[in-house]
């Protein structure tokens, strides 16, 4: 009896210690450039995220090469000429947030929150700060969001020839659903 | 005991708990989540290397045409300005049936070839397989007659090639290809063979992102009584723009198809019977 409730007690600790965390490993991230030649959109649906409430805190890995585009041949000038992936194959983002107390407990709503943090694109760090959207439902974190990433930001080279063809700043747009983390 | 045992679970607990949290960083618990992609698909920008083929196929539902030029001999001279004044011409049309199967014709102004191929990419280059792989089979058609043959029907006119393409990348920068090679003539001259074997050899470089050093070797296995052909060499100088891949090539061959570039090259480096030349591709 005693030692069941000394199991017992020191996983629960074990447990508020491990925090409050959230994952995805089928996150979406799609993003699209309007230029003057030709429109370029790409998704990407094996981003990882993953976000501590307790700690306010947030991060994504994705692999550029899992970036599909409409055309194959759109898709290997991506990944061969301007992010050179198999040299750089991750793009990341860490960041912070302030954590209302409501969704701290979980209450089913929508939040607004600020988050700072760096996103790390072709090698290179930029800061990046954008209010995002998350949605309590059921236990799980809903998520979409928007910001822009200009392409100079980030070194990724075009070369004048098709300078028309590349919008210099891109939208991004992130939608994800994450469950609860288990190890 | 009681206590004893409590200890030793609180403990266990406590390590327990702290490999749960030893993962503090988001960012390196997500790294090592990630499945890291190893299937290298980028070994080649183009179908051709100088005049052979390279593993790459293209994908579904993609066509491309591909204009090749071979001037004439540059020690030719002034006079024919470097051999700029006469010009061989290849055109083809070039579709992925599949991701896997590439389709092929062209139309050879040298000797007036039609040539059919298929490419079907094997294995890709990956954890799975340290090479990528592909089959290319051809036909080509001669339809200039030849004088020397008295007789020049269908068959006589026909020839076919089997190549095993095997590229391996070896660095972000550098690509090389092993194409053991076999070209069948149905009639040849009579110190000729009708069956030959070669192999073939060649590489690239990136100096940058969009443009690559390019060089290709034919090496004739087969011993033939005639001494007018040599091994086909061709280096080159690779620039992509988007959609269209530029090849500027010298070499010693003026036909563009398999059986003529790796059994009937006539030029000699050593003599100057270089051909400038060019592949232009576009892919739709």
């Amino acid at each position: 009896m005693k030692r069941g409730l000394v199991i017992v007690s020191m996983l629960l600790i074990g447990c508020s210690l491990f925090g409050q965390r959230y994952f995805t490993r089928t996150g979406e991230i799609k993003f699209f450039s309007e230029a003057p030649m030709e429109n370029i959109e790409a998704v990407n649906n094996k981003v990882l995220c993953i976000i501590d409430l307790d700690k306010g805190q947030v991060a994504v890995d994705l692999l550029i090469k899992s970036f599909e585009f409409e055309k194959k041949l759109m898709q290997e000038h991506f990944n061969e000429n301007y992010m050179e992936s198999s040299k750089i194959p991750k793009a990341t983002f860490k960041g912070q947030f302030e954590v209302p107390d409501d969704l701290k407990e979980l209450e089913n709503g929508e939040y607004v929150v600020d988050v700072t943090g760096e996103i790390t694109i072709h090698g290179i760090k930029q800061p990046l700060n954008t209010p995002v959207m998350l949605r309590i439902r059921e236990g799980q974190i809903e998520s979409s969001f928007e910001f822009m990433v200009k392409v100079e930001d980030h070194e990724i080279e075009i070369p004048n020839l098709v300078i028309d063809n590349i919008a210099e700043e891109i939208l991004v747009s992130v939608n994800l659903t994450l469950e609860p983390y288990k190890r | 005991m009681i206590r004893r045992s409590s200890i030793w679970i609180f403990l266990l607990c406590i390590l327990f708990n702290s490999s749960l949290i030893a993962q503090d960083d988001l960012l390196s618990l997500l790294d090592e989540e990630q499945e890291v992609e190893t299937v290298e698909k980028s070994l080649w920008k183009a179908q051709r290397l100088i005049n052979g083929h390279t593993t790459k196929t293209r994908a579904a539902g993609e066509l491309e045409f591909i204009i090749m030029h071979r001037f004439g001999q540059i020690n030719t001279g002034i006079d024919d300005l470097f051999g700029l004044d006469f010009a061989n011409i290849r055109f083809s049309f070039e579709y992925g049936i599949s991701d896997r199967l590439t389709l092929g014709l062209g139309r050879s102004s040298f000797e007036k070839i039609y040539d059919g191929f298929a490419k079907y990419s094997i294995l890709q280059q990956g954890d799975r397989s340290p090479v990528a792989l592909s089959w290319f089979s051809s036909i080509a058609v001669r339809t200039a007659d030849k004088p020397t043959f008295s007789e020049d029907k269908f068959v006589d006119r026909t020839a076919y090639t089997h190549q095993l393409l095997i590229a391996r990348k070896l660095s972000d920068k550098a690509s090389v290809l092993f194409v053991p090679s076999y070209v069948h003539r149905n009639r040849v001259e009579h110190d000729q063979e009708n069956d030959y074997f070669a192999l073939g050899i060649g590489g690239r470089y990136k100096l940058n992102p969009r443009v690559s050093l390019i060089t290709e070797y034919y090496l004739g296995l087969t011993k033939e009584e005639s001494d007018l052909y040599n091994n086909s060499f061709g280096i080159g100088v690779e620039i992509e723009t988007g959609g269209h891949v530029f090849q500027l090539t010298f070499t010693n061959s003026r036909s563009m198809v398999e059986k003529g570039f790796i059994t009937e090259t006539t030029g000699a480096w050593q003599d100057g019977d270089i051909h400038f030349g060019f592949n232009l591709s576009r892919t739709f």
